[in-house]
C-alpha cells in the first residue's frame, strides 16, 4: 500500500465526519496555542532581562561583605563576624587589578529626609562620582556627587526625581538645605526621571558621598563594592584577583563576589526553567487532547467495523488496517497542531503589538517540540483504536450488517 | 483446487460447545461451480468463510492449491485473500463514502498498484459488469443489482481463480438477481472456480453440483439439475418452499 494512499484514505474518512473530526482536534489546538504563547512570554521575559543588563553597558563585578555559599542572595554573617569591607579595600582593588576601571564603593542606608514642613522616608545611597557613569544616570538639574577622595565626605545630596517633587513641589531645590537625621545637607543635583533599574528605584532614592553616609548611619563597612571593568575584561579572572587581594587583607574569605555574568546566567536559567515548566503544564493539555482523539477513534472503529471486515476480506493485512487508523489519528492531531500553531502565532503577534517593551517570540525549539508532541499524541493515543481495528475478526465484523 | 479434511468449527458458548461444522470432507476442483445449500444455522456461511481464509477451522485441515492454510501467517492469508480469492456478500459491503470506481479499486490499493493503473483497471472491471456509466456514483445512488455488480467487479479486479458468493441474490429482486447470476455464470465460464451459498433452488440449479449441509455436517451431495427434487425432500424451514 502506497503511503500516499494511506493518507488519502484516512483523510477521506475524516472528511466524512467533519464536525466530529474538528471537535476532536480542538483539544490539540488549545494545547498548542497554550504552549506557543506561554513559551513566547518566557522568551520575552528572558530577552527583557538581557536588555536590562545590556543597558548597564559596562561589565560589572560586585563584592559584598560576608560569606555566602549561594550566589545572588543577601550575604549573611554566618560563622563569625566578617571583617568590614572598607574604602581601603576598594582602593586596593582599583589600584592592583589592571582591568578594573573604577572600584565604586556603596554604603546603603535609609532615613527620613526633611525640608520645610515636609518629610519622606527614603533609601540613602552613599557612593562616589563614578556611580553616575556606571548607572548611566541623567541629571535634570545641577550635578552628581563631586569627584575626589572617597574617604572625605561632604554634606551634599543628589535627589531622585520623586523625592525632589515631594519635598519641593515645583520650586527649584538646587542650593536648598535638607535635613537627614541630625545633618543639614545642601542639594547639589536632581536626577531625571528614571524607572526601576535592576531593583534600584532611582526616583525614590537620595545619593550622598559614601563617607558621609557611613558617618550618618554609623557604619564601619561598605554594603557593596562595585568594580566597573574595562571592556572585554575576563570576569572570572577578575574575581580570582579580587579574592587573592581581599584574602591577603582579611586573612579569610569573608566576602562574596558576584559577577554580572553569573547573576545574568542564573536569572536566565531560572527564567528558562520557569518557561519549561509552564510549557510542560501546557503540554499536559495535549495529553488530555490525545484522550479525546482516542475516544473519537474508538467510536470510528466501532462504527466502521463492517468496513474493516470488508477490507480484510478483499486482502488488507492487519498491518495495513493498523496503518490506516493510525494515520487517521495522526492526521487529526497534526492538523490540530498546525491550526494551533497558526492561532498561537497570531496571538503572540497580537501580544507583541500590545506590549512592545517585551519582545514576545515563540522560540524555535518550542515550535518544533509542540509539532512533534502533537504528532506523537496522535500516534500514541491512536495505537489502541488502530490495534483494536487491526485485531477485529473479519467474520464477526461482516456479520454486523 | 480446494481440499477440506475433517474440518470442525466449534464455538464455545459458556460451558457447552456449539459445532458449526462437523467433520467436513470435501474437494472442489478448479473451474467447478458448486452451490452450498442448507437451512439457516446449518454452517453454510461458516464453511464459506473458512474456504475464503476469513476464518480458520478449530480442527482438521484446509488445503488451498496445496497450501495448508493453518500454517500461514496473517500477512500471507491477507495476500491469499487479495490475489487468489474474490468475495461477494449478500449485503454488498460497499464503502459508502467512496465512488463505485474507488470501491472497485480498493483491493488494488491494498495490493500497492499505482493510481493511474488502478483507474484504468477499475474502469475496465466496471465496464465488464455493464456499469461503465456509473463510475462516479456513490453506492447510495445505485440500485441493489448495480451495487452487487460493483461488488463483483471489486471481487474480480485482482484476477482471483476462486470466487466465493454468500447469498449473492439474497437482497435483490428476481430481475436484478438474474442479472447478477448471469455475470457470475460468465465469470465461471472464463474458468474461475465458483462457490455459491444460497437458499434459492433457482440459484443452486445453475451449479454443477450442490452440497447440502444440515447441523454442520454434509447431509447430501446432488447434481445441480436435481435441486428441485431436493427442495421437496428437505424442509429448509426458511427457504422458498
Amino acid at each position: 500500500m502506497n503511503p500516499s494512499d494511506v493518507v488519502r484514505l484516512a483523510a477521506r474518512s475524516l472528511a466524512t465526519n467533519r464536525r466530529r473530526s474538528l471537535l476532536s482536534l480542538l483539544g490539540v489546538v488549545i494545547g498548542v496555542v497554550a504552549v506557543t504563547s506561554l513559551t513566547a512570554i518566557g522568551e520575552g521575559a528572558l530577552r527583557y532581562v538581557d536588555d536590562q543588563f545590556a543597558s548597564l553597558g559596562s561589565s560589572l563585578v560586585v563584592i559584598a561583605p560576608g560569606r555566602n555559599e549561594t550566589t545572588g542572595g543577601m550575604p549573611m554573617g554566618v560563622g563569625g563576624m566578617p571583617n568590614d569591607l572598607t574604602l581601603d579595600d576598594a582602593r586596593h582593588l582599583a589600584r592592583r587589578i589592571p582591568s578594573v576601571r573604577h572600584a565604586i564603593p556603596i554604603a546603603a542606608s535609609s532615613g527620613r529626609i526633611r525640608h520645610g514642613g515636609r518629610n519622606r522616608q527614603v533609601p540613602i545611597i552613599g557612593t562616589t562620582a563614578e556611580f553616575e557613569g556606571l548607572q548611566r544616570l541623567e541629571l535634570a538639574t545641577g550635578s552628581f556627587l563631586p569627584p575626589g577622595d572617597p574617604s572625605r565626605g561632604s554634606a551634599v545630596v543628589v535627589l531622585g526625581q520623586t523625592v525632589a517633587r515631594e519635598l519641593f513641589d515645583q520650586a527649584n531645590p538646587l542650593g536648598e538645605t535638607v535635613r537627614i537625621g541630625g545633618w543639614r545637607m545642601r542639594v547639589i543635583g536632581v536626577l531625571a526621571e528614571r524607572g526601576t533599574q535592576l531593583g534600584l528605584q532611582v526616583d525614590e532614592t537620595v545619593f550622598s558621598p559614601v563617607a558621609t553616609v557611613m558617618q550618618l548611619a554609623n557604619k564601619s563597612s561598605l554594603t557593596r563594592v562595585m568594580l566597573d571593568l574595562r571592556p572585554r575584561a575576563d570576569q572570572r579572572r577578575v574575581i580570582e584577583q579580587v579574592k587573592s587581594i581581599l584574602i591577603e587583607r582579611h586573612d579569610e574569605e569573608d566576602f562574596t563576589c558576584i559577577s554580572q555574568d553569573a547573576v545574568m546566567s542564573s536569572l536566565s536559567s531560572i527564567l528558562r526553567i520557569l518557561t519549561l515548566s509552564v510549557a510542560g503544564i501546557a503540554a499536559i493539555s495535549l495529553a488530555v487532547a490525545g484522550i479525546g482523539i482516542m475516544n473519537v477513534m474508538l467510536v470510528a472503529v466501532s462504527e466502521r467495523t463492517d468496513e474493516v471486515g470488508l477490507m480484510k476480506a478483499v486482502g488488507a493485512s492487519r498491518r495495513q488496517i493498523l496503518a490506516l487508523f493510525l494515520v487517521e489519528s495522526a492526521l487529526l492531531s497534526v492538523a490540530g497542531g498546525a491550526v494551533g500553531l497558526a492561532l498561537g502565532t497570531a496571538l503572540v503577534a497580537f501580544g507583541r503589538a500590545l506590549y512592545p517593551a517585551v519582545e514576545l517570540v515563540t522560540p524555535t525549539w518550542a515550535i518544533g517540540a509542540v509539532l512533534g508532541l502533537s504528532l506523537a499524541t496522535g500516534l500514541v493515543f491512536g495505537v489502541l483504536p488502530a490495534w483494536r481495528a487491526a485485531r477485529l475478526d473479519p467474520v464477526e465484523s461482516l456479520r454486523g450488517r | 483446487m480446494i481440499r477440506v479434511e475433517d474440518v470442525w468449527r466449534t464455538y464455545r458458548m459458556g460451558d457447552h460447545e456449539l459445532h458449526a461444522l462437523r467433520a467436513i470432507d470435501e474437494e472442489i476442483a478448479d473451474g467447478e461451480h458448486v452451490a452450498i445449500m442448507g437451512p439457516s444455522g446449518s454452517g453454510k456461511s461458516t464453511l464459506l468463510n473458512i474456504l475464503g481464509c476469513l476464518d480458520s477451522p478449530t480442527r482438521g485441515r484446509y488445503f488451498l492449491d496445496g497450501d495448508d492454510v493453518a500454517q500461514l501467517s496473517d500477512a500471507a492469508l491477507a495476500e491469499i485473500r487479495l490475489r487468489r480469492i474474490g468475495f461477494i456478500f449478500q449485503s454488498f459491503h460497499l464503502i459508502a463514502r467512496l465512488s463505485a470506481l474507488e470501491n472497485v479499486a480498493l483491493p488494488l490499493v491494498f495490493g500497492g498498484v499505482p493510481p493511474a493503473e488502478r483507474r484504468t483497471r477499475a474502469a475496465a472491471a466496471l465496464e465488464a459488469v455493464g456499469l461503465a456509466d456509473r463510475a462516479t456514483h456513490r453506492p447510495s445512488e445505485l440500485s441493489g443489482g448495480q451495487k452487487q455488480r460493483v461488488a463483483i467487479a471489486r471481487a474480480t479486479i485482482m484476477g482471483p481463480r476462486l470466487l466465493l458468493a454468500d447469498e449473492p441474490t439474497g437482497n435483490l429482486d428476481s430481475r436484478s438477481g438474474a442479472q447478477v447470476l448471469d455475470v457470475l455464470a460468465s465469470l465461471h465460464r472464463e474458468g474461475r472456480t465458483l462457490v455459491v451459498v444460497t437458499h434459492d433452488p433457482a440459484v443452486a440449479r445453475r451449479a454443477d453440483r450442490v452440497i447440502v449441509l444440515r447441523d454442520g455436517a454434509i447431509a447430501k451431495r446432488v447434481a445441480g439439475a436435481d435441486v428441485t427434487d431436493l427442495v421437496r425432500l428437505f424442509d429448509f424451514g426458511n427457504g422458498p418452499a
